[in-house]
C-alpha cells in the first residue's frame, strides 16, 4: 500500500510568532515535491515542525501518515514511522562515531518497537551494508570511523545526511536546502546520490534554490510558499520559471500574501 | 518531546548495590583510631620495627593536622566511626578455585573471571584490607618484574621496598596521607628492571565491602630506566547506609626513558569518601601518564600530581568525573616542572547530574630555572539539569619566563539541537542523551583497555536509561 502525507491548514508558531498559516499539502510515497520560496517564508518551518522539533508549535491544523495523527508523536516515534529531515545545518556529535550512532539509528527505524538495552541489529551484517552502502554514493569507508560531523566540511556533512538517509530508506524525506553552501562539485555528488535512492518507496520534498538538485530529481509537484502558505502549486515547468525570475511575478499574482510578507518583514 | 524534559535527563539509581554477609570476616580491628589500633595493625602484619615506628609517628602526624578546609565538605566524616582494618581471609590465595565462594560471588558480579581471561596479567583483587586472589605470570618473574600486595613487598623485598617507600608521599605530605601512613594495608607494588617492556596491562581490583570500614591501601611502583609498563585499577562498591572512608597512597616513580600509565576506573557507591594522594616523579626522557575516572563516592578529592624532575620529561593527565545526585566529585590534576624542556597536558571533562557537582582543580606550576617548559590545560563540562553544578580551580604558578602555557576551559549543556538531531534519526531521548555524554567521555574511554571501555560505556548506557520522563 502507499503511504500518503497529509497535512491539513497547518499553523505553526515559533515562540508565539506565527509563522505557518495553513499550509495545506499531501505527498505520496514516489512522489517528488519540490517547495520554493523567498527566504523567510516558512519552507524551513515546515520541515520542523514536519520532524517535531519541540521549538515549532503547531497551534492548528492536522498532519497525518496514513490513519496516524503523527502531531502526537515524539521526533524519534516519527522517525520511527519512517519520516526523515535531512537538515540544513547538520549539528556535531562530539566523540560518537558515525558507525556507531547509525547502528543505533537502523536498529530502531527497523524494529520500532526496540526498547533501550535490547540487541542492536547484528554487526558483520551491518558493516557489509554500510560499507556497500558508502561504496554506491562514492565514499571512503574511513567516514564511518570519524565523529559524527566533527570536522566535516560542508560537502562533507550533506553527504553524511544522504548516507543516512540511504541507510535508514525512509517512506518521506524533507530535504532542508541540503544543497545550499555547496560547490557545484559537491551539488552534483549531492544530487546525484538523491537520485540513486529515490524510487516509488520514497516520497520526497525537496526545499532548494538550486536548480541542480532538481535536475537530477525532477519533481512532479512544485510548490511555492509565500508569508507562510502554499500560493502555488505546478509542475517542474514552475521551478524553472522561479529560477529564472525570481519570485517578482508570484508576488504580482498573489498581492496579498506579498503584502503581509512585507509587513512581517519589516516588523522584523 | 516537551523541553522540560531534556532538563530531567536523569541517571538512575546505583546499579551495583549488592553486598555479601561479614560475618566470616577472620579479623575486624575495633573501630577507631589510636595508637593501640595502629600498633595492632603493625603486629598482626609481623611488621619489621621500623614500619611499626613509622606508623606512630604517622598518627601523630594526623592528629596534628587540621583538616582541609578547601575542596569538598568533609564535617560528616567521622574517624572514630571507622574500622582501619580488616582482612577477610587468613591466607593469600593463588588459584581461582581456592577462593572463597562469598569472594568468587562478588567478583563474578564484577565481572572479575572475564578480566583474567582476556588478559595474561596478573590479576590482583584486593578484598577489604588484603589481596586474596593473585596469579602473576611466569614470564614476568623471569624478567624480574615484581608485581605483588604491597605487605608481601615489604616482607620478601624489604631493601628495595625501604629504599622507595614514603620518598615521593611523606606521611607529613597531608592529612590523608598521614592517615593513610599509619593504617595502610594492601595495595600493589609493581618494580619493572631496566629495559623490560610489559606489553599487557597489570590490573588489580580493589572494592570495599564492610560496613563503616576504611580502606587505605598503598600503592608503590617503579618503573625502571628504559622500562615500560601500564598499571589498571578499577572499583566499585556495594551501597551502605552509613559513610565509609577510601583514602589511598600511590607513589610513582618513572626513571630516565621510562615510560608509565596508571589507568584507574573508580565507582564507589555514594556514601564513600574517596580522599587520595597519587603522585608521580618522572626522570630525564620519561613519560607518565595519568588516566583517572571518577565516578560514584560521596566526595571524592583527588589531584593526581606529576613532578617533571628532569629534561624532556613527559607528564599526561587525563581525568572523567562524573558527579551524580548528592555526589561531588573535586578531582583534577597537579604538574610541577622543576627541569627544563619539559612538557605536560592536562583534560579534564566532567558531567554533573541531577543536583551533582563536580570541581576542577589544578596546578601547573613552573619553578625557577625551568626555561622552554611547555604545558596544556583543557577543561570541559558537561551539565546535564539547572540543578546541577560545575566549578573550575584553575592555579598556575609560573617563576620563569620562557614557556609556553595554554589553558582552555569549556562548560556546555547537551543542545536541544543534538537531541532533536538524534531523535530525527529514531533514538529516544534517553539513548540519545546517553549517545551525547558518551561522546563526552570518550578521549578518555578510548584510552582504556577494551573491557574497560565496554563496562564504561555500559555503565553511562545505564544510568541513562529510563530517566527521562
Amino acid at each position: 500500500m502507499t503511504s500518503v502525507l497529509k497535512i491539513k491548514d497547518l499553523h505553526v508558531a515559533v515562540e508565539g510568532t506565527p509563522i505557518l498559516k495553513g499550509v495545506n499539502l499531501e505527498i505520496r510515497q514516489g512522489e517528488i515535491h519540490a517547495l520554493m520560496g523567498p527566504n523567510g517564508s516558512g519552507k524551513s518551518t515546515l520541515a520542523y515542525a514536519l520532524a517535531g522539533h519541540p521549538k515549532y508549535e503547531v497551534t492548528s491544523g492536522s498532519i497525518h501518515l496514513d490513519d496516524v495523527d503523527i502531531l502526537e508523536l515524539d521526533p524519534n516515534e516519527r522517525a520511527r514511522l519512517g519520516m526523515f529531515l535531512a537538515f540544513q545545518y547538520p549539528v556535531t556529535i562530539p566523540g560518537v562515531k558515525v558507525a556507531d550512532f547509525l547502528r543505533h539509528a537502523v536498529s530502531n527505524i527497523r524494529n520500532p518497537d526496540r526498547k533501550e538495552g535490547e540487541p542492536l541489529i547484528p554487526m558483520r551484517e551491518y558493516r557489509k551494508e554500510l560499507k556497500g552502502t558508502m561504496a554506491g554514493l562514492g565514499m571512503d569507508v574511513e567516514f564511518a570511523r570519524r565523529y559524527l560531523n566533527e570536522g566535516f566540511s560542508g560537502g562533507e556533512k550533506k553527504r553524511m545526511e544522504i548516507l543516512q538517509l540511504a541507510m535508514l530508506k525512509p517512506k518521506f524525506a524533507f530535504l532542508d536546502e541540503t544543497d545550499s553552501g555547496l560547490d557545484s562539485d559537491a551539488v552534483k555528488v549531492v544530487s546525484e546520490g538523491l537520485n540513486k535512492l529515490s524510487g516509488p518507496e520514497m516520497g520526497i520534498l525537496i526545499i532548494t534554490h538550486h536548480e541542480r538538485l532538481l535536475e537530477f530529481n525532477v519533481p512532479q509537484f512544485t510548490h511555492v510558499m509565500l508569508a507562510g502558505r502554499i500560493v502555488e502549486t505546478g509542475d517542474a515547468s514552475l521551478a524553472q520559471e522561479l529560477h529564472a525570475n525570481g519570485y517578482k511575478m508570484v508576488r504580482e499574482r498573489h498581492p496579498e500574501a506579498a503584502a503581509e510578507e512585507k509587513e512581517e518583514l519589516e516588523t522584523v | 518531546m516537551s523541553t522540560d524534559a531534556k532538563d530531567d535527563v536523569g541517571i538512575g539509581d546505583y546499579q551495583y548495590g549488592f553486598k555479601d554477609p561479614t560475618d566470616d570476616y577472620v579479623f575486624i580491628s575495633k573501630k577507631g583510631l589510636n595508637r593501640e589500633v595502629v600498633a595492632q595493625i603493625s603486629e598482626m602484619k609481623n611488621e619489621p620495627s621500623w614500619m611499626r615506628q613509622y606508623r606512630l609517628d604517622a598518627l601523630d602526624i594526623f592528629f596534628k593536622k587540621p583538616m582541609p578546609d578547601w575542596g569538598g565538605d568533609l564535617s560528616e566524616l567521622d574517624f572514630q566511626n571507622i574500622f582501619y582494618y580488616v582482612r577477610a581471609s587468613d591466607k593469600q590465595e593463588r588459584d581461582w578455585e581456592d577462593v572463597p565462594e562469598d569472594i568468587r560471588k562478588t567478583y563474578d558480579r564484577l565481572g572479575i573471571p572475564e578480566a583474567e581471561k582476556q588478559f595474561l596479567s596478573g590479576v590482583k583483587a584486593q578484598y577489604e584490607s588484603e589481596v586474596v586472589y593473585g596469579s602473576l605470570q611466569e614470564d614476568l618473574a623471569k624478567q624480574g618484574v615484581l608485581f605483588t600486595d604491597t605487605d608481601s613487598a615489604l616482607r620478601d623485598h624489604p631493601q628495595l621496598f625501604k629504599e622507595y617507600f614514603s620518598t615521593i608521599i611523606p606521611a607529613a605530605d597531608n592529612k590523608f596521607s598521614a592517615l593513610n601512613s599509619a593504617v595502610w594495608s594492601g595495595g600493589s607494588f609493581v618494580y619493572v628492571p631496566p629495559g623490560v617492556h610489559i606489553e599487557f596491562p597489570l590490573q588489580a581490583y580493589f572494592r570495599i565491602n564492610s560496613e563503616n570500614m576504611g580502606q587505605f591501601e598503598r600503592t608503590l611502583i617503579i618503573v625502571d630506566e628504559d622500562a615500560s609498563c601500564h598499571y589498571v585499577e578499577g572499583c566499585t562498591a556495594p551501597t551502605y547506609s552509613t559513610d565509609s572512608l577510601h583514602s589511598a597512597v600511590v607513589e610513582i616513580i618513572v626513571k630516565k626513558k621510562g615510560r608509565f600509565r596508571y589507568t584507574t576506573i573508580q565507582n564507589w557507591s555514594n556514601n564513600v569518601y574517596n580522599l587520595v594522594t597519587k603522585r608521580a616523579v618522572a626522570y630525564a626522557d620519561a613519560l607518565m601518564e595519568w588516566v583517572d575516572g571518577n565516578l560514584g563516592s560521596g566526595l571524592t578529592m583527588k589531584y593526581p600530581a606529576i613532578h617533571l624532575l628532569e629534561p624532556g620529561a613527559r607528564g599526561e593527565t587525563l581525568s572523567i568525573a562524573f558527579a551524580n545526585s548528592g555526589q561531588h566529585q573535586d578531582a583534577g590534576a597537579k604538574m610541577v616542572h622543576s627541569a627544563p624542556n619539559t612538557s605536560s597536558r592536562i583534560i579534564s571533562k566532567s558531567i554533573s547530574k541531577s543536583g551533582g557537582r563536580s570541581s576542577y582543580r589544578g596546578l601547573v606550576k613552573i619553578d625557577k630555572g625551568a626555561y622552554g617548559c611547555k604545558s596544556n590545560v583543557l577543561c570541559d563540562a558537561l551539565i546535564l539539569d539547572p540543578e546541577s553544578r560545575s566549578d573550575t580551580y584553575p592555579y598556575i604558578e609560573i617563576e620563569e619566563e620562557d614557556v609556553v602555557i595554554e589553558h582552555e576551559a569549556s562548560v556546555s549543556k547537551i543542545a536541544e539541537e543534538q537531541l532533536f538531531y538524534l531523535m530525527n534519526r529514531g533514538l529516544s531521548e534517553s539513548e540519545a542523551s546517553a549517545m551525547i555524554v558518551t561522546g563526552f567521555i570518550e578521549p578518555l574511554v578510548k584510552e582504556l583497555p577494551m573491557e574497560y571501555a565496554v563496562e564504561m560505556n555500559r555503565l553511562i548506557e545505564l544510568q541513562m536509561e529510563g530517566s527521562v520522563g
